[in-house]
């Protein structure tokens, strides 16, 4: 039995991953649910189920390089274990994600509170993807551990940006700080660090305004923004989250390879996982470039964000095997 | 720009066969194999890919085309056939209705920009067909998506009805009356974004679209969206009756292969592409040209009508001859860049110029550095700008004019050199025959670096393609 499958023979862990089975599972139609069909239903280890293999997970979004390199894990496990069943597999290639994913680290994606003072944690990423609902529902959880929170408005680029955050402000109870649409976000950001310390709030949720990461003039403004928190933070306690669509393809490595060169992003938190999108490019993402994924956004409730959990995500990705 | 690296990587393996004089058929499944994973890499759905190098090869693998005359060129005639074929052959126009109010109605994933798009487009039909829009803000459920529109309305100058929470069937309904007696007789209709499996959204807009009757459906697309591209084009398709697709963050450097499988999936055409965060900034789609643009023939067509919009043909002519002759001077430099500066941003301008997608860090062309160089310009004396070996000879009066213009010298220096180049490379222009101009614009100005850079990446991709 594999070690991802022991994970599983409790209840509780069973429990907890079907969360992310129902996310993802209104799609097991699709290319993934397909997986035990077709090892089950090829009699030897060819050159045909490499290929069949390669296509379901690139159909999940998983990036190109990561997947042939994947693949070529695969077939030297075949070769030094000298497995001839196609069956024998399924287990070899969860593990091997898994692997994968954790690369011999133990990770810890739980937010990092500054137990002395203020945390800040601030949310970017390219347009449209959720950031200020990601931060409406980071507040509640937050809140949920005692916590005092309050917002910075630093989107004040979008049209209605500035009273979106406030309405979900509103919702979870929470003040926003925030400027007249068209300011300086540097200049809200300094501003709501200041009255976040001194009002003894415990973490400061920044929003940021949506940007393209090839667009190098907002690349800059973003690089000051980070400036100004390093300052005003004394580098210590801060969370840079990055903000991905369930439904991006490749751009997502790019996406993430050039926002942590301008800020340091420590976390990735993935929206969108309710719809038929796999995500699949933030495995891509670990494997290329180490930057772990936090969060998971999986449906419109205020309730809706969970943290990432690898065995969950796999067990959403393949939940036919245990079946 | 969008397509960027799968131009490269498609430059990359046509160049390795396009000067063969024979082709085997293992040439051909060696950039067929190049040529999937730069599709795959760029989002393209898998099974697109897979019928399209299947196509392709059959083709090339002809008798004819192995033995003709250079076969090299006629695979990549055939790629580029099968490409623009996949993409739709013609630019699809918008249908209007003829006699009353025309309505058009937005769908689309949370977050696709829908609203963004939908104050664009009404900017855009007001501005080409002359009508007089009415935006109608139908989004209840995000947290001020009203207040967006209204915002984006309130910018363009375009009326924005709303009715805060109502039911957005209801909402829909009243704006058509509302359009009927104020005399508008275009209707944009800004939808919630939802997902293609929730049941009672996919429901709404259903009833949304028996009550509107729109003469256009549009589902916008994010230009970066991946292999799900596929399901979520055809639940909306099925749905309801798209009648096109709005590719929108085109102007990241997304690949946008998305487009290409939603093409080939519903065979719904994509009629405008959102290319930048200006409310101005919507283009109508060119399928054949974004083709060509994969294939890094650049996009001359673009370029070549803004030119001929923005640019005197005698402007251009004098400019010419000027450049030509090497007695080119800063006056001259300064014209030249107002003239680029008419034709839009220099960064979006040099990448439709064919063979330059493939040289390095273009995105790495800041507009300001054209602001700067002017500056430098201005701060010199008339008789420098005529004589720019006066400033050559003289490092107080490049001192002087890097103090005038609030630039280093360092950067009066560069500007110095800059113009010195130009002229040189004028020269050989001149002294060029015409065919190795062609390879110049082809990138084989740095044939070195690709070929260190093919091999380091077919080693690492290791045996299994």
């Amino acid at each position: 039995m594999g070690l991802f499958q022991r994970l599983f023979q409790s209840k509780e862990g069973k429990r907890k991953a079907e969360k992310y089975k129902i996310g993802m599972m209104k799609t097991r139609k699709g290319s993934l649910s397909s997986l035990k069909d077709i090892l089950l239903n090829t009699k030897t280890i060819n050159e045909d189920l490499f290929l069949k293999l390669e296509e379901i997970f690139i159909m999940a979004d998983i990036g190109v390089d990561t997947v042939i390199e994947f693949i070529e894990t695969l077939r030297e496990a075949v070769k030094k274990e000298k497995i001839q069943k196609p069956i024998q597999l399924e287990n070899i290639i969860v593990d091997k994600i898994f692997e994968m994913y954790l690369k011999d680290e133990i990770l810890n994606t739980n937010i990092k509170y500054n137990n002395e003072g203020l945390t800040v944690i601030l949310f970017v990423g390219v347009n449209g993807t959720g950031k200020t609902t990601s931060i409406g529902k980071l507040a509640h959880k937050i809140k949920n551990d005692g916590k005092t929170v309050m917002f910075a408005a630093g989107d004040t680029f979008r049209a209605g940006a500035i009273n979106q955050l406030k309405i979900w402000g509103e919702r979870v109870d929470v003040p926003v700080v925030s400027k007249d649409a068209g300011s300086d976000p540097s200049s809200v950001i300094f501003e709501a660090i200041k009255k976040a310390k001194e009002q003894d709030i415990d973490v400061l949720l920044i929003d940021t305004a949506g940007r393209l990461q090839n667009k190098v003039n907002l690349m800059n403004e973003l690089n000051k923004i980070n400036r100004i928190i390093k300052r005003e933070t004394n580098d210590q306690s801060y969370e840079t989250y990055l903000v991905i669509d369930a439904t991006t393809g490749q751009n997502g490595l790019s996406q993430a390879k050039i926002f942590s060169e301008v800020t340091n992003v420590t976390g990735i938190i993935l929206t969108k996982l309710d719809g038929t999108a796999k995500g699949g490019i933030v495995l891509a993402i670990r494997n290329k470039l180490g930057i772990p994924i936090s969060f998971v956004g999986m449906g419109e409730k205020i309730t809706d964000l969970e943290y990432f959990d690898i065995e969950n995500y796999i067990y959403g990705l393949f939940a036919d095997f245990f079946e | 720009m969008a397509f960027e690296n799968l131009t490269s990587r498609f430059q990359m393996a046509l160049r390795r066969i396009t000067g063969k004089a024979k082709l085997s058929e293992n040439d051909i499944d060696q950039m067929m194999r190049e040529v999937r994973l730069s599709l795959l890499e760029a989002d393209v759905n898998y099974k697109v890919v897979k019928e399209f190098t299947e196509e392709v090869k059959a083709q090339a693998y002809g008798e004819k085309i192995l033995k003709g005359l250079n076969p090299g060129q006629q695979v990549v005639k055939i790629v580029n056939d099968e490409l623009t074929k996949l993409m739709g052959e013609t630019t699809e126009e918008l249908i209007f209705n003829q006699s009353g109010i025309t309505v058009i109605l937005l769908v689309g994933l949370q977050g696709a920009g829908k609203t963004t798009t939908a104050g664009k487009l009404a900017n855009f039909i007001r501005e080409k067909n002359n009508k007089n829009p009415l935006l109608v803000a139908a989004d209840i459920y995000r947290p001020a998506a009203i207040e967006q529109l209204q915002t984006v309305g309130s910018q363009l100058d375009i009326p924005v009805f709303e009715m805060g929470k109502t039911k957005p069937e209801t909402i829909v309904k009243k704006s058509l009356e509302y359009a009927e007696i104020n005399d508008f007789d275009l209707v944009i209709i800004d939808t919630a974004g939802r997902l293609h499996i929730d049941n009672d959204m996919m429901n709404e807009i259903k009833n949304i679209e028996k009550i509107a009757e729109p003469h256009e459906v549009l589902l916008t697309v994010d230009a970066m969206t991946g292999q799900d591209a596929v399901n979520v084009a055809k639940a909306f398709y099925d749905a309801l009756s798209i009648t096109g697709c709005i590719l929108t963050k085109l102007d990241g450097d997304t690949r946008g292969g998305a487009a290409l499988s939603i093409r080939k999936i519903t065979n719904v055409p994509i009629k405008f592409s959102g290319t930048g965060e200006k409310l101005t900034e919507i283009e109508v789609f060119h399928p054949e040209r974004m083709a060509s643009r994969i294939l890094g023939m650049g996009d001359i067509m673009s370029l070549v009508e803004k030119a001929t919009a923005e640019i005197d043909e005698d402007e251009a002519m004098n400019m010419m001859e000027k450049m030509m002759s090497g007695k080119f001077n800063y006056n001259d430099l300064l014209k030249q860049m107002k003239m680029i500066k008419r034709m839009g941003k220099f960064s979006g301008l040099i990448k439709m110029i064919p063979g330059m997608s493939s040289m390095a860090n273009m995105d790495k062309v800041d507009d300001k550095q054209l602001i700067y160089i002017e500056a430098v310009i201005n701060s010199m004396t008339k008789d420098e700008r005529k004589k720019p070996e006066l400033l050559d000879r003289s490092s107080s009066r490049r001192n002087r004019v890097a103090r005038g213009s609030g630039r280093s010298t360092t950067d009066v220096n560069r500007l110095i050199s800059t113009l010195e180049k130009q002229k040189k490379m004028m020269l050989r222009f001149q002294n060029m025959d015409p065919s190795q101009m062609q390879n110049m614009s082809q990138g084989v100005l740095q044939p070195k670096q690709s070929r260190a850079m093919r091999r380091s990446k077919g080693k690492k991709k290791g045996g299994f393609r």
